[in-house]
């Protein structure tokens, strides 16, 4: 199958500071992509590549097949790339609904814009309590059920995930990734979710990319990865338990 | 005149909301629109045709100024952008001067100024009571552009977030230049209204009001539009009570400058400033 978005060769990096070193992988329609490795290893500064917030220096990115390089970033979700930012990226001034409303706006079907809402309602059943409230008095687990809800609200085709379970507790976390396995087979959703947390990621990933110092020096099967051990130990040094 | 005054600080907020940036060159814009408005007006039209073109020649105004210099500079500049607002203020008065004469020019008001005296106590004139309802017009408009619409929406997620709005697909650039045409017309609005008022249009003559203003936004906390109307009506009645004891109109600009320098020294922040929510 054709990949739906597909990385090749990609460096970029802050200010002339390379950070991302010729990265290359897929991710297929319907699939579940973790991005792993230890601080540092270029993980977020990837993702803020794809959704062009940071300019390639080489390489190429190609979502569906189309070039993304003279796509500005406001217009990447318009195809189907949607990126939750790390640190939940929740608009806290405004309300659980206008965040929401916002993560649609730029759809013309405004009914379909309504029936996404009431879908992240019924999905997160906590925001539908507390749609008016400012997003400043959500919990944690709240604000990153909003920050995934209102990229949901755009219909993406690959969501772009960064460490959502950052500050979590164990059981939202567990929540959150059950949440994305149900949209995966219902909705043929794919998912680049970008992890430290190796355990809750590879329990949904079909695929695992794993980085170091801005460089991929993996790209294996999920399966492998949770089953072989030395593995593990031989890139991280330690398996984190 | 306590209206216009809110009327123009809420021109001011809307850009440091927006932007950061305390725009010093919409006192010369707001001018500049009115001259427009008017050499219009005065041959078709008269003043009311004005007060509806000089909101939309200060929009055009306001949106080039941001297009042409003020996104020139980058996002980061703010002390730049300032100095470049005053810089587009002295270039528009220039101009002023050239095209429309150093001499004042009357802007005759549509509806008698004459205070009304009801039942023996003198209350307002026709046309304050005119600028009063066009003010109170204003606000609930913006209120329900900003609370209600889509743009409103776009406008309020680009200046809180712009990183993540752009994410969410809105043209974050496209809401700035929007904002600061939205504030200049807001600021040219103010200028028809207040003008009639006092010896007319002159390329400075809006100065004043700016510097009102200002004074009424900054006690009000630049940040926030409730704080610009309360703002606005308090300076007006500092003004009105000042000039009104001492009967010296001399003292106001002291005054304002007093209560300026007060609100900085004592509370920085403005009177009704929330806490600051801010991100990338």
């Amino acid at each position: 199958m054709a990949a739906l978005l597909s990385v090749q060769g990609v460096c970029a990096g802050y200010r002339g500071v390379p950070v991302l070193r010729d990265v290359t992988f897929d991710v297929a329609p319907g699939s579940v992509v973790a991005v792993l490795g230890p601080n540092g290893a270029g993980k977020t500064t990837l993702l803020r590549t794809l959704s062009g917030l940071l300019p390639l220096t080489a390489g190429t990115v190609r979502f569906d097949g189309q070039d993304l390089a003279a796509v500005p970033v406001a217009r990447r979700v318009r195809l189907g790339l949607a990126h939750v930012p790390e640190g939940r990226g929740v608009v806290e001034e405004l309300t659980v609904a206008e965040n929401l409303r916002l993560g649609g706006l730029w759809r013309r079907d405004r009914a379909e814009v309504a029936r996404a809402m009431a879908q992240v309602y019924e999905l997160f059943e906590p925001l539908a309590r507390r749609r008016e409230q400012p997003a400043h008095q959500l919990s944690g687990g709240e604000r990153q059920m909003l920050a995934l809800g209102r990229a949901l609200v755009a219909r993406p085709r690959l969501l772009m995930l960064d460490e959502p379970s950052l500050g979590l507790a164990p059981r939202v976390v567990a929540q959150l990734m059950a949440v994305l396995a149900t949209l995966r087979s219902s909705t043929g959703l794919a998912v680049l979710l970008v992890e430290q947390n190796v355990r809750s990621a590879l329990s949904i990933a079909d695929t695992a990319v794993v980085m170091s110092l801005g460089e991929v020096v993996a790209v294996r099967p999920a399966e492998e990865l949770r089953a072989d051990d030395t593995l593990r130990r031989a890139w991280w040094g330690f398996w984190p338990s | 005149m306590g209206a216009v005054y809110t009327t123009f600080a809420l021109s001011l907020v809307l850009i440091w909301r927006a932007a950061r940036i305390v725009n010093f060159a919409q006192a010369a814009i707001s001018v500049a629109a009115a001259d427009v408005a008017w050499a219009v007006g005065s041959r078709v039209g008269g003043w009311w045709l004005g007060l509806l073109l000089a909101p939309l020649a200060g929009a055009l105004l306001g949106g080039l100024m941001e297009r042409l210099v003020i996104r020139r500079l980058g996002p980061e500049r703010h002390l730049d952008a300032i100095i470049a607002a005053i810089g587009v203020t002295m270039v528009v008065q220039a101009v002023l001067g050239m095209v429309f004469g150093l001499q004042y020019r009357p802007l005759p008001a549509p509806v008698s100024q004459t205070v009304l005296t009801v039942g023996g106590v003198p209350t307002l004139s026709p046309y304050k009571l005119l600028v009063l309802g066009a003010v109170v017009l204003l606000g609930v408009g913006l209120a329900l552009l900003f609370s209600r619409t889509a743009v409103g929406l776009r406008l309020r997620a680009s200046a809180l977030a712009p990183e993540v709005s752009r994410l969410l697909g809105v043209e974050v650039e496209r809401m700035t230049t929007l904002a600061w045409g939205l504030s200049a017309a807001v600021g040219a609005f103010a200028a028809m209204l207040v003008l009639p008022t006092g010896p007319g249009l002159h390329p400075t003559a809006m100065d004043g009001v700016f510097l009102t203003a200002f004074t009424a936004a900054v006690l009000g906390g630049l940040d926030s539009p409730v704080g610009a109307v309360a703002g606005g009506f308090a300076v007006g009645l500092v003004l009105n009570y000042v000039t009104g004891y001492t009967d010296e109109p001399n003292l106001a600009p002291v005054a304002l400058l007093g209560l300026l320098l007060a609100v900085l020294l004592v509370r920085p922040s403005g009177v009704f400033a929330g806490p600051t929510i801010r991100r990338s």
